[in-house]
C-alpha cells in the first residue's frame, strides 16, 4: 500500500524533533509497575528533561531519579554512581523495583550493567526485597516506543520464572504499547474480563498514572504491575501483544515460558476491535456478551454518521509508528486520504500503512513537505510540537501522541476497541468539522501566550 | 581548551554567596557546580543552563549537537517570549546516531550548521556541545570556527555538556561564550547617554515587557537584553552601553563583571518583583546612568514615575485585601523572590508562614528575616514527605512556587500558584505584582476547594 521510503533522509540534522528519546520511553514503561522508581543512568540533565515532559503530559507528580554522572565519573566509570544511587533510593524511598535505564552517555563509554549489577547485589543482602532491572535504551537509538519495548522486555528477561509450566485456564497476558494510556487499558482490561478472563497486564499505566488523589505521599509508583505478577507471566495461556513494539517483549515471553502470542497492529478501528474479540471468544470458548455487541452496533452507527465528514478530506500524521497505523488506518478505513506519514523511527509497520507516503523524519520535514502540496491538508494529527506547524499552515490540529502537555485528559482518552473507536471517530470528526465550518481556535489564538501554556 | 574551568566561573569575589563565605569556605570553591548526588539529585544540567540563558535569542538558530535526548526531550518547552522572530523556537539538533559516535561528529556537525543556514536563514548560528559530543572527543569550538568561516555567519561554540555541572553553571557558561564570541563585535549605529544592557531577564510570559515600558517613559534606552526577547546585532554591540543592569544576579554576574573588566560597563544588581523592589531598581538605574553622563533631570521624572505607579498598584491591590487577609503562604522558591514577594504580600494582610532561602544570598536571608520578623521560619530544601505531612496538618494555605512542587500541593488538595520557569502569567514590575495578587486571590478562593475536601457522601464523618 505505502510506498515506505525508510530512514533515506540524509538530513545531517533534525529540525522541530518528532522524537522523544528511548531513556524516557523505559522510564515511562516502569511508571506503570507498582511502588516503582525508575532511574536514568547518565547526567541529571537527562532525568531533568524527561521528567518535565513526563509531568507536563500526566499531569501527575512523577517519581525519576538521576544517577548524576558528571565528566570524571563517566570517564572512570558509573556503577559507583549507581550503587549509590540504588542505596540512596533504597533506604529514602523503599520502592519494590528499581528500572536501571542506561542513556547515550553511559553507553557511549560502555558500560557491563548486568555483570556489574550483579557484583553490587552480592555486596548489598540487605537489597532482598528490592528487584532492579536493567535496560539498554541508549538515546542514539530509536525513540520513545524503542525504549518502552526494551523495558518491557528486560523486565520479563529480569523477572519472570522461565520454564514451560502448567497454563491457567484464565490468564491472559496483555502488553499494550506505549501508544496506548491508561484509558486504554482500562477499556482492553474491561473488554478481556468480559469473556471471563483474567488479564495481567504490563505495564499498567491505568493502575499508576490514571489520575487519581491518593490519602497520602508515596515518594515512588503508587499502583501498577506488581513484580509478583511478572514473575507469574508465563502461567498465562495467551499473550496479547497491542502494537508492532510489543512483538520483541511476547516473544521473550515465549521463549522463556512457551506462552502463545498474538501480536495485533492495531486494536483500533472495527476491524482491529473485530480481530481482539473475536481472539478472545475462541480462547475463552464464552460467546461474544451481548454488551459488546450492543458496542459493535454503536460504533456501526457512528461510521454511519461520520463517514461524510471524513469523506475526500486529506490528513497528514506524525508520530511514533504504531501510534501511526491505529490512527492512519482508522481514517482511511472512513474515506479519508492520508496524505503523508513522517514516522520518529523506522519500523515493519510503516510499510503496512495505507499512506500516499511515509518517511521517517521530524516535523519540519512534515511542514516543508504540507507547505508546499497544491491538495491542501484537512487535519493534523501530531503531539503538542504540531502546533506551531498547524497555525503556521491553518489547517486543525488534533492531538494525539507524546507529549501532549496544551490539552487536558488526553492520557485517559480512549482509542481501541468498539468504545474507543466510536469516541475516536467522534473527537477526528469534530476536528475536520472546525476547519469546515469557519475559523477554528486552533488558528485563531497565541500559540505561546494562550490556553495552551496558561493550561498548566 | 580556551575555555575557563567551571570552577572559576564561580569565583567571584563580590558575588554575595562568596562574600558570606570564611576563608577557609570560599578556598573549597563552590560546591554549586559539582555536588550531585546519585539518587537524590533534582534539577536540570549545563547544557541545560546554557540553553535556557542563549536560547532566547530570537534570531538565531540554536543547534544541538548530541543525541535526541537532549534536544528531541526539552525543545520550545522555555516559555521565553519574542515580540518579532520566531525561529528561537525551532528545535534543531544533529541527532547522533550510534555510527556518527563511532565516526566522530564533527564533519556531521559541520554539514548541519550550512543546511541550517541555507534552510533558515539566521543572524547567527548557536552550536551547544553535549555529553556524548564531549566524550568522543569533538571539537565543536575548532568546527564552529570552520564553518563560520565556510559560510559567511557568525557561528558561536557554547561548550557546556551537560555532564560538568548545574544548571546554573550552565548559565555562567552561556554568558561566557556571549562574550567570548558576540560582544564587541559588532559597533551599533547609534548611542545615547542613557544606553542600557539588562543581564538575566529572560522575558519568561513576556515579563520583561512589564518593566521595559517604564523605562521607555523615563527616556532610557535599552540598548541590549541578555537574553529575553534579544537580537544578535543588539547583543554584539551593547559593549557601548553606559550602564548594565542584572536582574537575575545568581545566573549573570560572571558576565556583568567581564563587561565592566573589559569595556568599563559599571553593572548593579536588581529586582523587579514587588513594588517596592521595582522603585529601588528604577532609582538605582536612573543613578548609575546620571553618574554615567545621563542628565540629571532624569531624577525627578523617575520619581515622578514611581509616585504615580505605586499609587496605582496600591489601589489596584486594595480590593483584594479583604478576600485575602489572614490567608496563610508558603514560599518555596529561592533566590531573590525569597523576599521579594513578601512586602506586597504582607501589605494586603497576608501572611508568610515560612520561605525557602535556597540559591538566596547572604543579603536575601536577611531581608526576609527584616520582614518576617524574628520567628521567621527560612528553611533550605524541604522534602516532599515533610511539605506533604505540613499541608495535610493545615499548615498552609497557599503553596506558591515552581511546578517541581506543584503536585505535593495539589494531591493535598491545596491551592497551588506557579511563580518560577515555565509559569504561564508575567508578574514583574508594579502591574505584574497586581497581577499575581489577583491570581492568588483566583487560586485562594476557587469555589473548588470546598468541594473537594468534604468527604464522599457515604464516608464516615460526612455531613
Amino acid at each position: 500500500m505505502a510506498r515506505a521510503r525508510s530512514p533515506a533522509n540524509t538530513k545531517p540534522y533534525a529540525a522541530n524533533p518528532l522524537k522523544s528519546s528511548a531513556p524516557l520511553g523505559a522510564a515511562l514503561a516502569f511508571l506503570g509497575m507498582d511502588r516503582c522508581l525508575p532511574l536514568l543512568h547518565g547526567s541529571q540533565g537527562c532525568t531533568a528533561f524527561a521528567l518535565v515532559l513526563l509531568v507536563r503530559h500526566f499531569r501527575e507528580a512523577i517519581p525519576l531519579q538521576t544517577t548524576a554522572m558528571n565528566e570524571l565519573t563517566t570517564i572512570l566509570g558509573g556503577m559507583d554512581n549507581v550503587e549509590e544511587a540504588l542505596g540512596t533510593i533504597f533506604q529514602r524511598a523503599g520502592p519494590r523495583l528499581i528500572g536501571l535505564i542506561s542513556t547515550a552517555l553511559t553507553e557511549t563509554r560502555g558500560e557491563d550493567m548486568v555483570a556489574d549489577l550483579r557484583a553490587m547485589r552480592s555486596r548489598h543482602p540487605d537489597w532482598q526485597t528490592l528487584d532492579v532491572v536493567p535496560v539498554s535504551a541508549p538515546d542514539y537509538h530509536g525513540a520513545l516506543e524503542t525504549g518502552w519495548s526494551r523495558a518491557v522486555t528486560a523486565m520479563i528477561e529480569t523477572l519472570t520464572e522461565p520454564g514451560d509450566r502448567t497454563r491457567s485456564l484464565r490468564q491472559v497476558n496483555l502488553l499494550p504499547g506505549s501508544h496506548l494510556g491508561p484509558g486504554d487499558v482500562d477499556e482492553l482490561r474491561g473488554v478481556i474480563e468480559a469473556f471471563g478472563l483474567d488479564p495481567v497486564v504490563l505495564p499498567d499505566l491505568a493502575g499508576s498514572l490514571d489520575g487519581r488523589v491518593p490519602d497520602r505521599y508515596t515518594p515512588t509508583t503508587l499502583g501498577g504491575t506488581r513484580s509478583e505478577d511478572v514473575r507469574t507471566l508465563g502461567r498465562a495461556r495467551l499473550t496479547i501483544a497491542v502494537g508492532e513494539q510489543m512483538r520483541a517483549p511476547a516473544q521473550a515471553l515465549h521463549r522463556l515460558c512457551g506462552v502463545p502470542f498474538a501480536v495485533y497492529d492495531r486494536l483500533t478501528g472495527l476491524d482491529g476491535a473485530d480481530a481482539l474479540v473475536v481472539k478472545l471468544a475462541e480462547t475463552s470458548g464464552v460467546p461474544v456478551p451481548p454488551a459488546l455487541r450492543r458496542d459493535r452496533s454503536r460504533l456501526l452507527d457512528a461510521m454511519l454518521d461520520c463517514h461524510m465528514t471524513f469523506a475526500g478530506k486529506r490528513v497528514a500524521l506524525a508520530g511514533d509508528p504504531d501510534l501511526l497505523i491505529a490512527l492512519g488506518a482508522l481514517v482511511a478505513e472512513m474515506g479519508a486520504t492520508v496524505i503523508r506519514v513522517v514516522a520518529s523511527t523506522p519500523s515493519p509497520v510503516l510499510a503496512r500503512l495505507p499512506a500516499q507516503a511515509a518517511d521517517v523524519g521530524d516535523l519540519d520535514d512534515l511542514e516543508q513537505a504540507l507547505a508546499t502540496d497544491p491538495g491542501g491538508c484537512d487535519l493534523l494529527i501530531a503531539n503538542s510540537h504540531g502546533q506551531p506547524i498547524a497555525q503556521r499552515l491553518g489547517m486543525p490540529l488534533y492531538r494525539a501522541g507524546f507529549p501532549v502537555t496544551d490539552r487536558f485528559g488526553v492520557p485517559h482518552r480512549v482509542t481501541v476497541g468498539y468504545r474507543g473507536t466510536r469516541s475516536l471517530l467522534f473527537d477526528l470528526a469534530n476536528g475536520l468539522l472546525a476547519h469546515g465550518s469557519g475559523p477554528c481556535q486552533e488558528v485563531c489564538h497565541d500559540p505561546f501566550v494562550a490556553p495552551a501554556v496558561a493550561a498548566h | 581548551m580556551a575555555t575557563p574551568k567551571p570552577e572559576t566561573l564561580f569565583e567571584r569575589p563580590e558575588c554575595a554567596h562568596n562574600r558570606a563565605k570564611t576563608t577557609a569556605e570560599r578556598r573549597g570553591g563552590c560546591a554549586a557546580a559539582t555536588n550531585l548526588k546519585p539518587g537524590a539529585a533534582a534539577g536540570g544540567c549545563a547544557f541545560d543552563g546554557a540553553k535556557i540563558c542563549l536560547q532566547p535569542i530570537a534570531d538565531c538558530a540554536h543547534l544541538t549537537h548530541g543525541p535526541m535526548g537532549c534536544e528531541g526531550n526539552s525543545w520550545d518547552s522555555r516559555h521565553s517570549l519574542s515580540s518579532g522572530p520566531e525561529l528561537y523556537r525551532t528545535g534543531l539538533t544533529t541527532d547522533l546516531s550510534e555510527l556518527d559516535i563511532i565516526h566522530g561528529g564533527e564533519a556531521k556537525l559541520h554539514r548541519a550548521i550550512g543546511a541550517v543556514i541555507e534552510r533558515f536563514d539566521p543572524k547567527a548560528v548557536f552550536v551547544y556541545a553535549t555529553c556524548v559530543s564531549a566524550l568522543i572527543g569533538d571539537d565543536v569550538e575548532a568546527v564552529a570556527a570552520q564553518a563560520a568561516k565556510a559560510f559567511g555567519r557568525p557561528v558561536i561554540p557554547v561548550d557546556a555538556p551537560g555532564f560538568v555541572g548545574s544548571k546554573s553553571l550552565g548559565n555562567r557558561l552561556g554568558g561566557e561564550a556571549l562574550f567570548r564570541h558576540v560582544i564587541g563585535t559588532r559597533e551599533p549605529a547609534e548611542t545615547t547617554d542613557t544606553d542600557l544592557v539588562i543581564l538575566g531577564e529572560y522575558n519568561v510570559a513576556g515579563e520583561m515587557w512589564q518593566v521595559t515600558p517604564l523605562l521607555a517613559r523615563l527616556g532610557i534606552r535599552v540598548a541590549a537584553t541578555i537574553t529575553g526577547d534579544g537580537r544578535y546585532d543588539a547583543i554584539a554591540s551593547c559593549h557601548r552601553s553606559r550602564l548594565a543592569f542584572v536582574v537575575c544576579s545568581q545566573a549573570m554576574v560572571t558576565l556583568a563583571h567581564a563587561l565592566q573588566d573589559r569595556y568599563g560597563i559599571p553593572y548593579l544588581e536588581g529586582s523587579f518583583y514587588g513594588i517596592g523592589d521595582t522603585s529601588r531598581s528604577l532609582r538605582a538605574i536612573v543613578d548609575g546612568l546620571i553618574a554615567r553622563g545621563a542628565p540629571v533631570t532624569l531624577r525627578g521624572r523617575c520619581e515622578a514615575l514611581i509616585a504615580e505607579e505605586e499609587a496605582r498598584a496600591w489601589a489596584a491591590l486594595e480590593p483584594y485585601r479583604a478576600r485575602l487577609a489572614g490567608k496563610r503562604v508558603l514560599l518555596y522558591t529561592g533566590g531573590v523572590k525569597s523576599w521579594s514577594v513578601i512586602a506586597a504580600l504582607q501589605e494586603i494582610g497576608m501572611q508568610v508562614v515560612g520561605t525557602s532561602v535556597r540559591k538566596s544570598t547572604a543579603e536575601d536571608k536577611a531581608k526576609a528575616t527584616a520582614l518576617l520578623g524574628a520567628e521567621a521560619n527560612l528553611f533550605g530544601q524541604m522534602p516532599a514527605r515533610e511539605m506533604d505531612a505540613l499541608f495535610r496538618n493545615g499548615g498552609a494555605d497557599i503553596l506558591v512556587s515552581g511546578g517541581r512542587s506543584q503536585f505535593t500541593a495539589l494531591k493535598a488538595k491545596l491551592p497551588w500558584l506557579d511563580i518560577n520557569q515555565e509559569r504561564p502569567h508575567a508578574y514583574a514590575g508594579y502591574t505584574g505584582m497586581v497581577g499575581f495578587v489577583r491570581q492568588l486571590d483566583a487560586c485562594l478562593n476557587n469555589p473548588i476547594w470546598p468541594q473537594v475536601r468534604k468527604p464522599a457522601p457515604w464516608a464516615a464523618g460526612a455531613a
